[in-house]
């Protein structure tokens, strides 16, 4: 290894590479440090992800004895496929409504918290425990207060002419693992939300009230507008929670029915794959999501440097 | 608050108690319907008052009534979730802290590599590689075991960037002063890294013992065996009743029970907890 015994001086500038201006330069030690991590990313990891993406191009008989190459096959399977289209429009209007309500209602109490002085830590407190609740708990939770047989809302649902049953009704279903996955995903959005609106200056505040605006203006024109680093933030993580966290949900109530209304891509990939051993399609599907999941990774990583810059 | 206004703060509060009602609703109607018995639950909507089946029904969750599913106890099966939690919570800590100690302290060849390998994990959720990683665990024999349920979760990006994050605000002058007194780099970190990191390990146990304690998928992927059955594996066991009715009383008391050990770390440690999630999730 090049440079000087002792001190190196960083000729890197800044990013996300830097080390410390002074390093030790001990040779094996760092990759001593490094292995437990990278051991675990490599088997666990990258290889499953790599397999995924060789078996997505193979198909192996029915005994599992012998695979051959079959090129896009699979893929090309996929996009001719009305159930596996049906899941990707589905999970797109599952994510934008869990992440648009989440959002709606987390960028409210934020406000509504950041007026207070006194009382909001109070508020705070009594509205982030849900973060804390199991998706799957979340889901069960919501199930039963929907309940056809025991639930509270079919019951005052019932009095204003709608006939509730979430295990017949696609569209119903689809509204409990919303608001399921959505309730849990509240908090969240309003922490961040809260801090965002409190690194807010001050001064700008009380200059615009000056001029004459009152606050339902200052937190159009101003907060709102300062606010969108981290809306686009909580944009992109909401709509990951949505697709990748909301499984339990699924799993514990309406199991991806009734009819498949409720089976988002994650769901499938898990019904074909390990329910169903359809391992070609499995994997193809999995390569697509990871493809998903990377493009709002790099997004997610493009913007953070502009996130809490006020 | 720039200037007063009584009826908006008025309507503020008026908001946040409604809001606050709509979101705590689900864990009321849970916590009314765990003190009720069956036949009540069954004959209509939810009372909205408490019954008087409180310590029945929650004795008989703690006690016999998980057997009924074919699952072990419900203690059992807390103390799989509580085991399962810390050894993430733990392992996790300790192999970001030393990577972030590798990357932020040491140059050496390949660096740049390592780090984009831990990037990596971030964008491989195991949602997107279910079969894959199970055919793994299964042909390294780890599936039913505590390693095959934990080690695969212990990678972590979002810790390691954390610690490195905060490494790179320790003074320059630390490292100088320790090497001065010719500490080598292992006593360096546990002498000084080690004691200043002490409110993010704090603040990032919060966030991971939650992490661990919900997690869903993978148990359910790697464990057959009901004795590694975690609380969140039973609670989906005991809505599954193939004919016949849910214990709907006793799923609540299951509910109620498997959230409150993280609820109340939320709500005890919620500045560990705040820091946490608003330092990691970057």
């Amino acid at each position: 290894m090049a440079g000087p015994p002792f001190l190196c001086p960083d000729q890197s500038g800044r990013g996300s590479m830097d080390t410390k201006k002074t390093t030790f330069n001990n040779r094996l030690l760092p990759y001593l440090l490094l292995a437990p991590q990278l051991f675990i990313t490599l088997v666990f990891f990258i290889w499953p992800a790599a397999q995924a993406v060789k078996s997505s191009f193979e198909r192996e008989d029915p005994f599992g004895l012998s695979t051959a190459f079959v090129g896009l096959l699979h893929y090309q399977r996929l996009f001719e496929d009305p159930n596996y289209l049906d899941a990707l429009s589905r999970t797109a209007v599952f994510a934008v409504s869990v992440t648009a309500l989440s959002m709606l209602l987390g960028l409210a109490f934020a406000a509504s918290v950041d007026r207070l002085v006194r009382s909001g830590k109070v508020y705070t407190t009594l509205l982030v425990w849900p973060y804390a609740v199991a998706p799957v708990v979340a889901g069960v939770l919501w199930w039963f207060l929907f309940n056809s047989s025991t639930g509270l809302m079919p019951f005052f649902l019932e009095k204003i002419g709608i006939d509730w049953d979430h295990d017949l009704n696609g569209t119903q279903a689809m509204i409990l693992i919303i608001i399921a996955a959505a309730w849990k995903q509240v908090s969240y959005n309003f922490l961040f939300f809260l801090a965002g609106l409190q690194s807010v200056p001050q001064s700008l505040m009380e200059a615009a009230a000056i001029d004459g605006s009152g606050p339902v203006k200052r937190f159009f024109n101003i907060s709102l507008p300062l606010l969108s680093p981290t809306t686009f933030f909580l944009f992109i993580i909401n709509v990951n929670y949505t697709m990748f966290d909301t499984f339990p949900i699924v799993d514990a109530t309406t199991v991806g029915g009734p009819a498949q209304a409720t089976t988002t891509l994650v769901y499938k990939v898990y019904q074909d794959g390990y329910l169903g051993l359809n391992l070609g399609s499995s994997s193809a599907q999995s390569v697509l999501l990871m493809l998903i999941v990377m493009v709002l990774t790099f997004v997610q990583f493009r913007y953070v440097e502009r996130r809490v810059q006020y | 608050m720039v200037e007063n206004r009584p009826f908006l703060t008025f309507l503020t509060h008026a908001f946040l108690i409604l809001g606050f009602a709509v979101v705590a609703l689900p864990v009321y109607v849970a916590i009314i319907a765990s003190t009720h018995d069956i036949s009540t639950l069954m004959s209509g909507p939810v009372p909205l008052l408490p019954g008087s089946h409180f310590i029945e029904n929650y004795t008989q969750i703690l006690t016999s009534a998980s057997a009924a599913n074919g699952l072990p106890n419900y203690s059992h099966m807390a103390l799989n979730s509580l085991i399962m939690a810390l050894v993430i919570t733990i392992g996790k800590i300790a192999i970001s802290i030393i990577s972030a100690f590798a990357i932020v302290y040491f140059r050496f060849p390949l660096r740049q590599l390592a780090f984009w390998i831990i990037f990596v994990t971030l964008m491989l959720p195991v949602e997107v590689r279910i079969m894959p990683t199970y055919k793994i665990v299964a042909d390294l024999g780890m599936l039913n075991s505590w390693a095959g349920l934990t080690i695969p979760l212990i990678a972590s990006a979002t810790a390691t960037f954390l610690f490195r994050q905060f490494f790179m605000t320790v003074p320059d002058e630390m490292l100088e002063a320790a090497r001065v007194d010719g500490a080598g780099p292992m006593k360096f970190f546990r002498d000084i890294l080690l004691p200043l990191s002490r409110t993010n390990i704090g603040a990032l146990s919060v966030i991971l013992f939650i992490y661990g304690w919900v997690q869903y998928l993978w148990p359910l992927l790697v464990t057959t065996d009901p004795g590694y059955y975690t609380l969140m594996m039973g609670m989906k066991r005991m809505v599954t009743v193939q004919d016949g009715v849910i214990q709907w009383q006793l799923v609540m008391a299951g509910s109620v029970l498997a959230m409150l050990p993280p609820i109340l770390i939320v709500i005890f440690m919620q500045r560990l907890f705040i820091r946490g999630l608003t330092e990691t999730e970057k």
